[in-house]
């Protein structure tokens, strides 16, 4: 199929257009299902796309090149590598799980819920698929606009608050960003071709002050110690799928950022802020896992639980190694359908009971064994019980580190804890809202999970444990791609030690 | 050369003069009944007009009346900057003033005469041509400002505007006073050559400079020549505030460049360090004094007066596309502060005052079609893509950049994030409150006419911006020498 990549990008913002003339918000079914509809289409078409890309080589694949506005060398320019199409499988799939996620939970403007749905789940494919950085800042943004009106509408009691931070962070970052494109744009032979930009080597100098401004905007997206704050916040109050979306799919970009621009085109820059970053990493790790076990509130002490994974996520790109960073791209992945689902979860018991605090439960195992099934198998794999992808993950990401030569074994020893802190809270979690006896009254006839939510639940299980009983499918594509990836950058710096 | 011919480069100014005055006559005939007819009459000259600026494109022979008037490309543009804002203008005033009783012919004539003003302002090539036509627009906007006689809030934006801008206008003649008497001329390549030949800047040039940048900056609303700003904004008929904000606004830059660029380029290196000082202070002061308003005129008053620092950063690039940015921004700008203000002349209290950023309380439950198109503006005056204000904002980052001026471009981006706040807060409004009952929204199909061609505009720029861009690439060339 010719422009493939266009057609999976533009396929949802498509969708909102007709969404927008065609259907009024009289008839939800229909609206709901028509996002349905082309969210799945969306999904089937990224199949496609996987069936056409080769694993073999780490060059760009289905490209799409045009010109767009020729005086400044901006170019319409698709492509997609093996990181790329891992991200995109990830996106079209959790987009379909957050349109049924929704499907009870938004009862009032859902015509104009479906459209941001759709809107930003063209704005992630686009980050994904672009080769151009004006383009890829065009969809980088486009993001914010969907969801800050997603948690700022359907949101919680402080969803005022949680929007307008959540969208001033990420703005503030962005902008920084954008700089940061200007500057290589002019210091790399005006082009916002991102391959060409990674073959240029960069003055030290420019790489350093480059590398800053894209820390600070990748860092706050990912979000790195001290630049969490927002996470909490946007999560608690925004709507289930929000949660998921931003779990799953934006928390992504950053680490995104840094394996596409950061670590080719600033290859020395990385040295420099390597240990800065490696640390921080570690404290995330340790922090997340700390804050989270004394959380009162479930859909915080999973939002704090994402500080302490991706803080796993960006140790083993750090650690620049075939098997850390490939394991931090997978754990990427993981962390997409595991914290995902656990939003899910919490969204469908919130949905019964109308509060999240781990307070009010106890003891729903024996009233609803179904959904504490599920729970019990994605608690388990966000703390990476081995035969669950979590483990592949963490195992791949330690060991990198382990063998990298730029991690301090202490660091890997603190991570190793971080894990078992991780076991902690999420067990004492689950017992609390799980087990014992059943303490609050109007939890003795709660409903069990329906058919929407049992195919929902099971469709994200069984990732859970593809992944982890064989990975070698979605590591296989990686291999050529990472491979390119660290020789560019310690070959780049090889060059400079000379 | 017959004299008619000589007339070429004028002849847009010429014809809707004549028209304005035609109208005046008309009016005085028809009264009141005419109001709407010589509004209609209006919007098709100033169509007319565009037309034939488009016309007068790439014309080789520029510069009339012994060099007071040049139809060069920059001004042309400008020109269509103008044109689109007082459309735009006319179109969302037709219901705001039937509706305040204050539908006369004057009002649209008078947004005629500001347009002819701040045309011939784009083409002045002389201090006195400048100054003459600085004068028409000013006057024009006084009397718009205070048009709405009943409410008090209207004269003393008036009044206020007058005081200030004949202050104003007294430090542009004391300026234009020194460069003569230096000079010995007032046309601004002739001071340009002059100025070059005498290497040693005495006092007295660099005092004329002062004098004239603050007088400009005075209509740029850069700080600290901003203070009439908000209350003049507040109190004018919303209309006019925003022609006011689009119109006169890219005007005092099109006579800022000019001076600038072709009158005291030898300068370059006093006027670039008050430019950036000025800069600095207007963005900052801007967005900062807009994040605490609870009128949304006096927030997009402020907001304005950001934006107008932004555009100072492109100047002190003193490139080529530091200058195309400037063009194009004020373009964007034209259509989406326009769009913003028709959306704020809609909403309407009924008791009180009204423009309070309260009343937007759950507009997109009661009107969605208004509040989306608020969303799309507000969006756009933000800089987030894809919307149209985000190319205006990456030229001029661009441009910055590319000058190696990190530092100003640093505040720049800091300063349009910390803008997302207040901009964000009238959406939230929107959005995610609910609805208040006293509010009546006068819509129109002219209104909605002005709004969906903004934006169409907002939106799809990003598209089909390289042919205008080059087009302002071309008409900046030659400006900087």
């Amino acid at each position: 199929m010719p422009n493939i990549l266009s057609i999976i990008t533009f396929l949802p913002l498509l969708g909102a257009v007709l969404l927008l003339f065609l259907l009024n918000n009289k008839s939800k079914d229909s609206v709901k299902g028509f996002a349905l509809i082309i969210s799945i289409l969306t999904f089937f078409v990224s199949l496609g796309m996987l069936y056409n890309f080769n694993p073999a080589t780490h060059q760009m694949q289905m490209i799409e090149k045009y010109d767009w506005i020729p005086s400044f060398g901006i170019q319409y320019y698709l492509g997609v590598d093996g990181i790329s199409v891992l991200m995109i499988l990830l996106t079209t799939f959790l987009s379909v799980v957050a349109v049924l996620a929704s499907w009870k939970a938004i009862e009032e403007r859902v015509k104009e819920y479906m459209i941001s749905l759709l809107v930003l789940e063209t704005g992630m494919l686009g980050v994904f698929v672009s080769l151009d950085f004006f383009l890829f800042y065009i969809f980088w943004e486009l993001m914010l606009i969907p969801m800050y009106l997603i948690i700022g509408v359907w949101g919680g009691p402080r969803k005022l608050y949680a929007a307008v931070k959540f969208f001033l962070y990420t703005l503030a970052g962005s902008v920084l960003i954008l700089l940061g494109i200007l500057a290589l744009y002019f210091a790399g032979g005006k082009t916002f071709d991102i391959l060409m930009l990674s073959s240029v080597r960069f003055a030290y100098d420019l790489q350093w002050w480059v590398f800053l401004a894209f820390f600070i905007g990748f860092a706050i997206k990912v979000p790195m110690f001290p630049f969490h704050t927002w996470l909490p916040d946007a999560h608690v109050e925004a709507p289930t799928a929000g949660s998921i979306i931003l779990a799953g799919v934006l928390l992504k970009m950053g680490a995104y950022g840094f394996l596409r621009f950061s670590l080719p085109m600033l290859p020395e820059a990385v040295f420099v802020f390597m240990p800065l970053i490696l640390w921080l990493s570690i404290i995330a790790i340790i922090y997340g896992a700390l804050v989270a076990m004394i959380q009162p509130d479930l859909k915080k002490l999973i939002a704090y639980s994402s500080v302490s994974h991706m803080g796993f996520v960006m140790l083993g790109i750090f650690a620049l190694t075939q098997q850390g960073v490939e394991g931090g791209i997978i754990q990427m992945v993981n962390h997409g359908i595991v914290t995902g689902a656990l939003f899910l979860c919490v969204g469908i018991i919130y949905e019964r009971t109308h509060t999240r605090l781990i307070a009010d439960y106890g003891g729903i195992a024996k009233v609803i064994p179904k959904f504490a099934i599920f729970f019990s198998i994605f608690s388990l794999a966000s703390i990476g019980l081995p035969g669950m992808n979590g483990f592949i993950g963490e195992f791949m990401i330690l060991l990198g580190a382990f063998v990298s030569k730029y991690v301090l074994k202490t660091m890997v020893v603190l991570a190793s804890l971080g894990i078992i802190l991780g076991a902690a809270y999420m067990l004492w979690m689950y017992q609390r809202v799980a087990f014992g006896e059943i303490t609050n009254e109007e939890n003795k006839h709660l409903p069990d999970i329906d058919l929407r939510e049992t195919l929902l639940l099971v469709s994200l299980a069984i990732f859970v444990f593809w992944i982890g009983v064989y990975p070698e499918p979605f590591l296989n594509i990686l291999h050529a791609t990472v491979a390119n990836l660290i020789q560019q950058v310690s070959g780049a710096v090889m060059v400079a030690g000379q | 050369m017959p004299q008619f011919l000589d007339l070429m480069p004028i002849m847009p100014e010429i014809l809707l003069t004549t028209l304005a005055l035609l109208l005046l006559l008309a009016d005085a005939i028809l009264k009141k009944r005419g109001a709407g007819a010589i509004g209609g009459l209006s919007i098709f000259g100033l169509l007319s007009t565009i037309i034939g600026v488009y016309y007068l494109y790439d014309n080789k022979m520029p510069v009339i009346f012994s060099g007071m008037f040049s139809a060069d490309n920059f001004s042309l543009f400008f020109k269509f900057i103008f044109l689109i804002s007082a459309i735009l203008t006319i179109l969302i005033s037709f219901k705001y003033i039937k509706v305040r009783d204050i539908n006369i012919g004057e009002y649209y004539i008078l947004i005629l005469f500001a347009t002819i003003g701040m045309m011939i302002m784009a083409s002045g090539t002389d201090l006195i041509s400048i100054y003459v036509s600085l004068e028409l627009m000013a006057m024009s906007t006084y009397i718009l400002a205070g048009i709405e006689r009943q409410r008090a809030t209207s004269n003393e934006s008036a009044m206020k505007y007058f005081i200030l801008g004949a202050f104003s206008s007294a430090l542009l003649l004391y300026g234009i006073s020194f460069v003569y008497g230096i000079t010995g001329t007032t046309n601004l390549e002739k001071v340009a050559a002059y100025l070059s030949n005498t290497p040693e800047n005495n006092m007295a040039v660099v005092l004329s400079l002062i004098l004239l940048v603050s007088a400009f900056a005075f209509k740029i609303a850069a700080v600290p020549f901003h203070m009439w700003t908000p209350d003049v904004y507040q109190g004018a008929p919303t209309p006019i505030t925003g022609f006011m904000s689009a119109g006169s606004k890219a005007a005092g830059f099109a006579v800022l460049l000019r001076f600038l660029f072709t009158g005291m380029p030898s300068l370059q290196n006093e006027w670039i360090t008050i430019i950036i000082v000025l800069s600095i202070l207007t963005m900052t002061v801007g967005n900062i004094a807009a994040i605490v308003q609870t009128n949304i005129k006096r927030m997009l008053a402020f907001s304005s007066i950001a934006h107008a620092g932004y555009l100072l950063i492109a100047v002190v690039t003193v490139s080529d596309i530091g200058l195309s940015s400037i063009l194009l921004y004020l373009l964007i700008y034209a259509f989406m502060n326009m769009g913003a203000f028709g959306v704020v002349s809609m909403v309407q209290k009924k008791t009180g005052e009204g423009g309070q950023i309260d009343d937007y309380k759950g507009l997109a439950k009661v009107y969605p079609f208004g509040a989306f198109m608020m969303l799309l503006f507000l969006f756009s005056l933000t800089g987030i893509p894809p919307t149209a204000g985000f190319i205006g904002k990456f030229y001029i980052f661009a441009a910055a950049v590319k000058k190696d001026l990190i530092e100003l471009a640093v505040i720049g981006v800091i300063n349009s994030a910390i803008s997302a706040y207040y901009y964000l807060r009238v959406i939230m409004y929107m959005y995610m409150k609910e609805p208040e009952e006293d509010v009546v929204l006068e819509k129109s199909a002219a209104m909605t006419a002005a709004l969906v061609i903004s934006a169409v505009f907002v939106l799809s720029f990003i598209i089909y911006s390289e042919p205008v861009v080059n087009n302002i690439t071309k008409a900046v060339s030659g400006l900087i020498r």
